[in-house]
């Protein structure tokens, strides 16, 4: 029983992360119907930049989200209105090419810098853990998890009382009514995919401590990302929270009870089963 | 108050707006009617810069507004509700309102336009915390007019309010207009419906197949044999 309730909250623990990346997804695609497959590079990038800060200048890596937040939030601003507005009523095709082609971009000038060779950000509590009830709680993934909260409940404020976060909402809902309320919807936009990379951002910046840095990580994420939010319901923030936690827990009841190599297969499998009994996702029906 | 001169306007290769002249005044209400397809909808999203003018300038209080961007339209004081109410779904009637009062301008004002509202649809108080997308056709019109007039719009550019309303709902429909219109909104009304927005206009317009081929009060149009024989089947 205690090796259940183990796997299950540390699965809980990593879906919080998962569930950041996921919202950040889903944002994007809520707001200018564009999926980001160089979401999981921007997490990357987030990673890079945390290590950075805690390498050059010692700023613990949980400390240092401040920093990282604000700078891939205009990283991922700039994005929008560089390149991505000015796809916005191209053919979804172009649309794919273009965010593959920036996240390659973005991986490759990585691994001009910093070679594809593995970095760790170890800190002193990055293998240490507290014990409650007889299960062991890894303290980087406990911190992290209370950081996600933390942001995703400010998420939900923001979507659902401030007059910006509410503009996006209905840019998401119906762009054309929103330009007739007088909401700069390009704007929205920008926004909206500044706060999607920030999510990346700080995602990566969470997972640092406890995982392996390279160019490449951001391949698997944005794979990753894509199953939270089409399980969820694409475009339902409420969806890619319950999809990034139920990820987390699939992953880490398969590593437990059949094999840590299997644990992908056990995600894929559940999410084949969704797809095939709910094609538009858990939430699919509701919108941002 | 608004202008609208030699307007021409194509889908790619089709043609769908010929040379339109078309005037407001301030205070009036002005209904543009004509069959499916005339062009009405096309030249309401021309003033809302929702689409580009291939020629021709709209003039609204003597400013070109043809170089604008539709947020910056909504700026200047005109406020389309659109065809098929387009209001946000996911949002509930307070939130659908409260969008209507996103612009600098109008936030001020906006506990007090909410009571105005609700005071001319005593219908939305009673749904005020239901989602958008669960209310009936004419609860949502109700919301896509009273969403617009949170805006605090100078002209009130309404794309077929009536269509798909029960019959006692579309009198309703129309005596609201009128009421707004007696508060001093002006209004440019595009509408299949001729015999009603004629009989509640100053004036108006005939479109068909993209060119204006009549206009004049209200009254005129209504009494006119064209328009007797091709709308009113008399």
């Amino acid at each position: 029983m205690i090796v259940f309730f183990q796997s299950l909250l540390s699965g809980v623990l990593i879906g919080g992360v998962y569930a950041l990346i996921g919202i950040g997804l889903t944002i994007i695609f809520g707001v200018m119907r564009i999926i980001n497959f160089a979401h999981g590079d921007i997490m990357m990038i987030g990673m890079y930049l945390t290590y950075n800060l805690f390498a050059m200048a010692g700023i613990d890596p949980f400390l240092s989200i401040a920093i990282t937040i604000p700078i891939m939030f205009v990283f991922g601003a700039l994005l929008q209105k560089l390149f991505i507005n000015r796809v916005l009523n191209a053919l979804p095709q172009n649309q794919i090419l273009l965010t593959i082609g920036l996240g390659l971009i973005m991986s490759n000038t990585m691994m001009l810098i910093y070679t594809s060779d593995y970095k760790i950000l170890s800190t002193s509590y990055s293998s240490s853990s507290v014990k409650l009830f007889g299960i062991s709680i890894s303290e980087p993934l406990a911190i992290s998890f209370v950081i996600t909260a933390a942001i995703t409940a400010l998420l939900y404020w923001f979507f659902l009382k401030t007059d910006t976060g509410q503009a996006i909402r209905a840019t998401a809902q119906d762009r054309e009514a929103a330009q007739l309320m007088g909401i700069n919807v390009k704007r929205m936009s920008i926004i909206a995919f500044g706060l999607g990379a920030a999510l990346a951002g700080t995602a990566g910046a969470l997972i640092s401590p406890t995982y392996y840095i390279f160019p490449q990580i951001g391949s698997i994420f944005t794979l990753k990302a894509f199953v939270i939010t089409v399980l969820g319901g694409m475009g339902s923030i409420l969806g890619a929270t319950l999809g990034g936690v139920i990820i987390g827990v699939a992953e880490s009841m398969g590593a437990v009870y059949i094999s840590s190599g299997w644990k992908d297969v056990v995600v894929f499998v559940l999410f084949l089963l969704v797809l095939l009994f709910k094609p538009a996702g858990l939430l699919g029906k509701s919108r941002m | 108050m608004l202008k609208i001169d030699k307007l021409n306007f194509s889908y790619d290769d089709l043609k769908v707006l010929w040379d339109i002249d078309l005037e407001v005044h301030e205070g009036e209400i002005v209904s543009v009617v004509g069959s499916n397809g005339a062009g009405k909808s096309t030249t309401l999203k021309n003033i809302s810069r929702l689409v580009r003018p291939d020629s021709g300038s709209i003039l609204f209080q003597g400013e070109e507004i043809t170089k604008l961007e539709s947020h910056q339209v909504v700026e200047r004081g005109i406020v389309q509700v659109p065809e098929g109410r387009k209001i946000f779904p996911e949002m509930t009637v307070r939130e659908n309102l409260r969008m209507g009062s996103f612009i600098k301008s109008a936030k001020a004002t906006r506990e007090s336009n909410m009571e105005r509202v609700f005071t001319l649809f005593p219908r939305l108080k009673e749904r005020e915390k239901q989602l958008g997308g669960t209310m009936s056709g004419g609860e949502q019109q109700m919301l896509a007019i009273g969403r617009g007039l949170m805006t605090n719009p100078k002209l009130l550019l309404l794309d077929e309010p009536s269509l798909g309303l029960s019959p006692l709902l579309v009198g309703n429909i129309f005596e609201i207009i009128k009421e707004i219109n007696r508060q001093g909104v002006t209004i440019l009304l595009v509408e299949q419906n001729v015999y009603q927005s004629l009989r509640i206009a100053h004036r108006g317009y005939v479109l068909e197949t993209g060119r204006v081929v009549l206009s004049g009060k209200g009254e005129d149009l209504l009494n006119d044999p064209h328009v007797r024989k091709a709308f009113l089947g008399m």
